[in-house]
């Protein structure tokens, strides 16, 4: 398969599909799988695709930087195909000028299987340009999606306080969760306003709070779950779960999930005059 | 909590409401005379589309001990369709509140058009009785001191 991916990014490359393949490398077997952009030909050699493939790249592709290069290729996996979708779907890629290349993907994490892995219906990507590699599909039920949520739901009001509490009482608000998601890609975030002051910029407990509310719902029905604001957090905060209860309530009051369907218009942004309100006095 | 406090603590409620109904629902109970407890501060904001979840979060760090977001009914919004874009941004939001352990009997919603002063009143009055029976929200306004 890599010999298969390897070739194809090469003939883009050399052919003047595009002037840039967005990919995964690394320098050491041993070492971690970073992004790599790649732009001649003979580095096509330089590109990997083994179970530390965490990164989701569509990240990259609103970035000013890579936009400048022109032309680009971008390697997804299934959940980051999602992203790409909404982020199609909020006009901030033009799809024309991007190609695509899906890799089939059994899951990632070593030794153990990432959790979003556990539960992917999309092993296969979907909305590419091209597939490289089998993988077989797989079903699961909204249960197993949420699984964490409703267990975690199962505690008072009090305890799911409690334990936010200590969650976000170490967060250094380095941002990592923001720069890393596709889907956070405001030209300014409302955290960095000043004039005025919306969310207590300091790392205390009432900004914390704050800022995680917002980071969580700003991807309200928008997240995709590619588990990466979780991974590269510093402090370990399980903002999966956050992101996991509002995916399930997108799906529970709209039947709706991010990216699954290019063709279903995003829950936020739209409306239907029937939407339930039975919480409005 | 002693009785006597108890009975002393009068509730802080802040409500955000839109110009084109709910604030005139206000006005118009207020031209009618009609009684309503002095514990609301009404904020007003053009539509219930701007009601960013950002002020209820605001509220709650500055001491609230209830919330009240209230506009035009489905149908009748200024600007057409912001209530109705409102209503699912809600519905998502009170989800996230939930999961964050937020007592959702700490913020209600409300339909409340220019014409219902008498709705509007009644509605402040109820829960205005509810957050008294409650006492003072300390959840929210602890992890901010
Ligand atoms: S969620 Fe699916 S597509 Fe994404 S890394 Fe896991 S197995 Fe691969
Ligand atoms: S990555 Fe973690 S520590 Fe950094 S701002 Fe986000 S939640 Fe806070
Ligand atoms: S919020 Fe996290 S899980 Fe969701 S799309 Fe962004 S990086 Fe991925
Ligand atoms: S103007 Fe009242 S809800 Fe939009």
């Amino acid at each position: 398969m890599i010999e298969e991916l390897r070739q194809s990014c090469r003939k883009l490359l050399e052919d003047g599909t595009v002037n840039v393949v967005i990919a995964y490398g690394q320098s050491d077997p041993e070492g971690p799988v970073y992004p790599i952009f790649v732009t001649k030909p003979d580095d096509a050699d330089k590109i990997v695709w083994n179970r530390q493939c965490y990164a989701n790249l569509t990240t990259y592709l609103t970035r000013k930087e890579i936009k400048a290069l022109g032309k680009s290729a971008i390697l997804v996996k299934g959940c980051d195909a999602r992203s790409l979708v909404v982020l199609e779907q909020e006009s901030q890629v033009d799809r024309a000028t991007v190609y695509v290349i899906g890799l089939a993907c059994d899951g990632v994490g070593e030794p153990d299987l990432a959790g979003k892995c556990r539960v992917c219906e999309v092993h296969m990507p979907r909305a590419v340009d091209v597939t490289i590699g089998t993988a077989a599909e797989e079903q699961h039920d909204s249960q197993e999606r949420y699984a964490a949520v409703e267990e975690f739901m199962k505690k008072s009001p009090e305890e799911r306080m409690a334990f936010w509490k200590q969650e976000f009482e170490r967060c250094v608000r380095c941002y990592a969760c923001r720069g890393v998601c596709p889907l956070c890609y405001c030209n300014q975030c409302i955290v960095d306003k000043n004039r005025p002051v919306v969310i207590d910029t300091s790392a205390s407990l009432k900004g914390n709070f704050a800022w995680n509310i917002t980071r969580a719902f700003h991807l309200a029905g928008r997240c995709v779950g590619c588990g990466e604001c979780t991974r590269v957090c510093p402090a370990g905060i399980d903002l999966r779960l956050l992101n996991a209860s509002l995916a399930r309530s997108a799906e529970e009051n709209f039947n709706y999930r991010a990216g699954m369907d290019p063709e279903t218009p995003p829950v936020i942004g739209t409306y239907n005059a029937e939407d339930k309100e039975n919480f409005i006095q | 909590m002693s009785e006597t406090e108890k009975t002393e603590f009068e509730p802080k409620i802040v409500a955000y409401v839109c110009n084109w109904c709910t604030y005139l629902g206000a006005d118009l109970a207020g031209t009618n005379r009609l009684e309503y407890p002095s514990n609301v501060r009404i904020v007003r904001l053009p539509c219930t589309g701007r009601i960013d979840f950002n002020l209820i979060i605001k509220a709650f760090e500055m001491g609230a001990d209830m919330v009240v977001v209230s506009g035009c009914h489905p149908g009748d919004c200024h600007y057409t369709a912001g209530n109705y874009h409102a209503r699912r941004r809600w519905t998502l939001f009170r989800d996230l509140l939930e999961t964050m352990g937020i007592d959702l009997n700490r913020i209600h919603f409300a339909w409340i058009s220019a014409a219902e002063g008498k709705k509007f009143a009644e509605f402040i009055t109820e829960i205005t009785d509810t957050a008294r029976q409650l006492g003072p929200y300390r959840a929210y306004r602890e992890i901010c001191e």
